[in-house]
């Protein structure tokens, strides 16, 4: 009975980085709490009431011992502040080349999608010294999606892309929680992740291979009547969305559309959800407010569906829209599939 | 226990001694049931709101009994999940609004207020007894919605799941919280007025006791903060019962925003929990080591500070929300400037102690109690305030034991010692020392093994609100589940002993502790009706112990 663990494993390479920080403040909670509990007894044993009408000597205060006990915490808070930045910038910046992974959250479960197409539930799946980014939302209400043994935790907000990333360093499985409370089943919102060698995980993608999900989101574009307008060509109906990805778009400010003169936007997933959902939210500049371009919502994409979507336009280079009433689609006529691994 | 001082008050307070008033006090003088529950008097609504926050105390801690035997094992066994969900939401519904946040400020800061500062009573005292009608009304919603089916959102409420997808009774709950949250706001405003217009003649600003301006801070918090809980929770039923999108996102609302609005209030509530029982504490150290609370102004500056930092540093329970990163690292930064103020105190406690002449009767237990708790509970709030760690730690049971250490450890802690330290002055017969002393190291004990176990757990990731969970968890869990039953005992204790003492105590003098503040110095045990029976005069600063005994022994005469 003896043998439970008190220390969480770690398997990324963040994780060391958090475990630094953490036992630099347990160093400061055991000095301080051990300097506190220390004088409190030594006081109790020196100056205890040795008899009933005792005065003490009446001090009312130092004002150099009162700055110095102001200015000593605030420095240290100050270190453990910036210390927590820099580990937070760690937690918060995914590397350039990181493998983008897509998580939707529901009551109760997680889904997963990878760029290849493969979908798991409440599993992930991952290469030792790959560094892997999620991107991650809700269907419904909020959760919050965690592993322990990499430190780190993004919520899943509806309504909105947040993010999070790692790189593992260890092969083993190791825990998923949901740490928002979502209702009934929320203690059995949890899953697994394994991390694997390279050679493994391939074998693992290829038995589970489907059509990427660049590709599918091809067929959706197609299907939902999106290239009717966003025909890639100067004189279409809507923006050319090619290369659009993580560029600044100015903004549409006179007629009624709710943005400040000159304000820009940067396309990035959540900007490109927004305009798929409510395309009236942010009138690119040139274009007519309200939007001509029909609302999509749950109905007509599912936040699946909106991943898919999303991870075509990423992958759409410049001449590439396909033409408007094409049908058959090769995978390898993409140029470049995002299927990679 | 220490001597019974039962005469003059010092020359510093320089007013008559009335004597002891023919034995006619505010307890005596009208008896019947009406009398008590029409009172205008504030130390009968203390005594009042005791007895309702008491009885609160006694349903969470049933509540938190169900959560501990069900975690003792993995397996979810002993309920089903939505009971289990729903005895977590009872728990902290009624600990937060119904015992810690108006604890302390409505029972002993109206029994003792207006004494300390040498009046007859709160500014409106009719005001103070619709204040705890109020607070009955609120908990009778809210305990009708407990009983008929029970909620099961949290005490945090987070939307959309409350608003649109839970079927129990949120609206219920929320309204018997609306309707509490104007007890709070005026009782706060109840406070400001009397601590501005009603302090007797010389009792400056800076002569107040150090508990007095712990309520000030508070009341300004209540006054501030409530409102904006209230809209947000009316903001909750609006969505929940007309379908108007503010936090559905499915709506075309933002469910981030609710977080910002609860936090706005609930972050502040925390320090309406801690500041009073801070405040009892300074004068419990005062009074148990006769010495002057170091740096008085310091002290009263500090707890101004917290109130006015603690408004703006509420987003610190957002970092994993997908806040911006520059917005969480200066919420970061401004969460440290509550932390400094916070240590100030306790170093100011230590400094007040040293070379002082230390007795440890158990409110001075209790206050020690409160110096260890709070101290843990306040340098574990470090690694939730830093940025990096914070993510780790975020939900997790790490969390729920930073939080138990300052609301438990401390305000409750805290409490008790104000109740024992008072009690005399309540009722005018002393509680039996050795139970009292047996309670306090039972409640710090149980109250560490309880607690100390889910910070461990909680850095190993398990997360709070849980009703199953992995098998290695399991261990840390059964220690948790064991001290709890240790901090039952210590919590049943008080509860037979205060009462028998009411009827059968030693009586005690007006001042058996030797304090020096208007309330022990110059009030009967318990006071008259009227509390004074002539306005005090205040000439001096409110912890003076050198003149107590030359002056005492030269008009006793013992
Ligand atoms: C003295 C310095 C303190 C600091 C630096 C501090 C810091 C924090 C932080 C950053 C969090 C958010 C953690 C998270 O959810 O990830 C937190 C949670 C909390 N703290 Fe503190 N805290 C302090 C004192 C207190 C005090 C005095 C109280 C109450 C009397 C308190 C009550 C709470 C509560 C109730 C929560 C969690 C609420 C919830 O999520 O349900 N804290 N604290
Ligand atoms: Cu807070």
């Amino acid at each position: 009975m003896w043998d439970f663990p008190i220390w969480p494993e770690s398997a990324s390479t963040v994780a060391p980085s958090v475990e630094a920080l953490y036992l630099f403040i347990v160093a400061l909670n055991i000095g301080i709490t051990a300097l506190v509990f220390g004088l409190l007894v030594l006081f109790s044993v020196l100056y205890y009431r040795r008899a009933d009408d005792q005065v003490p000597p009446q001090y009312h205060g130092s004002m150099l011992l009162e700055i110095g006990w102001t200015a000593i915490p605030t420095v240290i808070c100050l270190i453990v502040f910036a210390w927590g930045v820099k580990v937070y910038a760690e937690l918060v910046v995914p590397p350039a080349d990181a493998m983008d992974v897509y998580i939707v959250g529901r009551q109760w479960m997680w889904k997963a999608q990878y760029p290849g197409g493969q979908r798991e539930i409440n599993a992930l799946h991952a290469v030792v010294g790959k560094p892997v980014k999620l991107t991650i939302t809700s269907e419904d209400v909020l959760h919050s999606f965690s592993i322990p043994a990499f430190r780190v935790k993004s919520d899943a907000v509806p309504g909105r892309y947040t993010t999070l990333w790692f790189q593992p360093t260890q092969v083993g499985v190791y825990h998923i929680f949901c740490t928002e409370y979502c209702g009934t089943e929320h203690s059995r919102m949890i899953g697994k992740i394994t991390v694997m060698e390279e050679a493994d995980y391939q074998k693992w993608l290829s038995e589970k291979a489907e059509l990427g999900d660049a590709v599918q989101g091809r067929k959706l574009f197609a299907k939902l009547q999106c290239v009717t307008c966003h025909a890639g060509e100067s004189q279409a109906r809507a923006p050319s969305l090619e290369e659009i990805h993580m560029k600044r778009i100015p903004l549409s400010f006179d007629k009624g559309s709710p943005v400040a003169p000159g304000a820009t936007v940067l396309a990035d997933e959540n900007y490109l959800r927004e305009s798929i959902r409510y395309p009236s939210a942010k009138i690119a500049a040139g274009y007519q407010y309200p939007s001509i371009m029909p609302a999509y919502d749950e109905s007509l994409v599912s936040e699946d569906e909106m991943f898919q979507l999303i991870a075509y336009i990423k992958s759409l280079k410049k001449g590439q829209t396909p033409a408007r009433n094409e049908h058959t689609t090769t995978p390898t006529a993409l140029g470049a599939p995002a299927g990679r691994p | 226990m220490s001597t019974i001082i039962t005469s003059a008050p010092p020359a510093s307070a320089g007013s008559k001694d009335p004597g002891h008033g023919g034995g006619v006090d505010y307890l005596n003088h009208e008896t019947s049931i009406a009398s008590w529950l029409l009172t205008l008097d504030h130390k009968r609504i203390g005594i009042l709101y005791l007895v309702a926050m008491s009885a609160m105390f006694v349903l969470g801690g049933f509540y938190a009994s169900l959560i501990r035997a069900e975690l003792i094992t993995p397996k979810g066994d002993l309920m089903s999940s939505d009971f289990y969900n729903k005895s977590f939401t009872a728990h902290g519904v009624i600990m937060v609004f119904f015992v810690l946040i108006p604890l302390v400020p409505a029972s002993l800061g109206n029994f003792m207020l207006p004494l300390m500062i040498g009046a007859k009573d709160v500014a409106f005292p009719r005001l103070n007894l619709i204040s705890w009608y109020v607070y009955m009304i609120g908990a009778g919603f809210t305990l009708v919605a407990l009983i008929g089916g029970g909620v099961d959102s949290g005490w945090t409420f987070y939307t959309p799941l409350s608003t649109t997808y839970l079927n129990s009774n949120v609206l219920l709950t929320a309204t018997g919280l609306f309707i509490l949250g104007f007890s709070s706001i005026l009782t706060g405003l109840n406070f400001i007025v009397t601590i501005h217009r009603m302090r007797c003649p010389g009792m400056d600003w800076f002569r107040m006791p150090l508990f007095v301006w712990a309520l000030y801070a508070t009341s300004v918090i209540q006054l501030l903060g409530t409102p904006v809980i209230a809209i947000t929770l009316a903001l909750v039923g609006v969505e929940r019962l007309l379908g108007v999108g503010i936090f559905d996102p499915r709506l075309g609302g933002d469910p981030i925003l609710y977080q910002h609005l609860f936090w706005f209030y609930s972050h502040p509530a925390v320090y309406i929990m801690i500041l009073p029982p801070l405040g009892v504490t300074n004068e419990l150290i005062s009074t148990f080591s006769r010495k002057p609370i170091f740096g008085y102004s310091m002290m009263a500056g500090a707890s101004l500070a917290i109130a006015i930092f603690s408004f703006i540093v509420w987003a610190h329970h957002m970092f994993t929300s997908g806040l911006s990163p520059y917005a969480a690292m200066f919420f970061s930064l401004l969460t440290f400037s509550v932390a400094i103020p916070s240590g100030i105190k306790v170093f100011t406690w230590l400094a007040t102690l040293f070379r002082g002449s230390i007795s440890f009767d158990s409110p001075m237990l209790y206050a020690y109690g409160f110096i260890g708790l709070f101290t843990i509970g306040g340098m574990t709030g470090l690694f939730l305030s830093t940025l990096g760690t914070d993510i780790h730690f975020h939900d997790t049971y790490f969390v729920v034991a930073h939080f138990h250490y300052v609301m438990v450890g401390g305000a409750i802690v805290g409490f008790m010692g104000g109740l024992h330290f008072i009690w005399p002055k309540m009722f005018g017969r002393m509680y039996p020392e050795f139970p009292a002393r047996m309670s306090a190291i039972l409640i710090f004990v149980g109250f560490n093994l309880t607690f100390f176990p889910q910070f461990l757990v909680g850095y190993l990731g398990m997360p709070r609100r849980y009703h199953e969970y992995p098998d290695e968890f399991q261990v840390l869990n059964v220690f948790s589940s064991a001290g709890a039953t240790v901090l039952g005992v210590g919590y049943l204790l008080p509860l037979l002993y205060l009462p028998w003492s009411v009827f059968f105590g030693e009586k005690a003098g007006r001042n058996p502790w030797g304090a020096t503040t208007l309330d022990w110095t110059h009030t009967e045990s318990p006071p008259t009706p009227h509390n004074f029976e002539e306005t005090p005069v205040v000439t001096g600063e409110p912890y003076k112990y050198d003149t107590l005994f030359n002056k005492e022994s030269a008009l006793a005469g013992h």
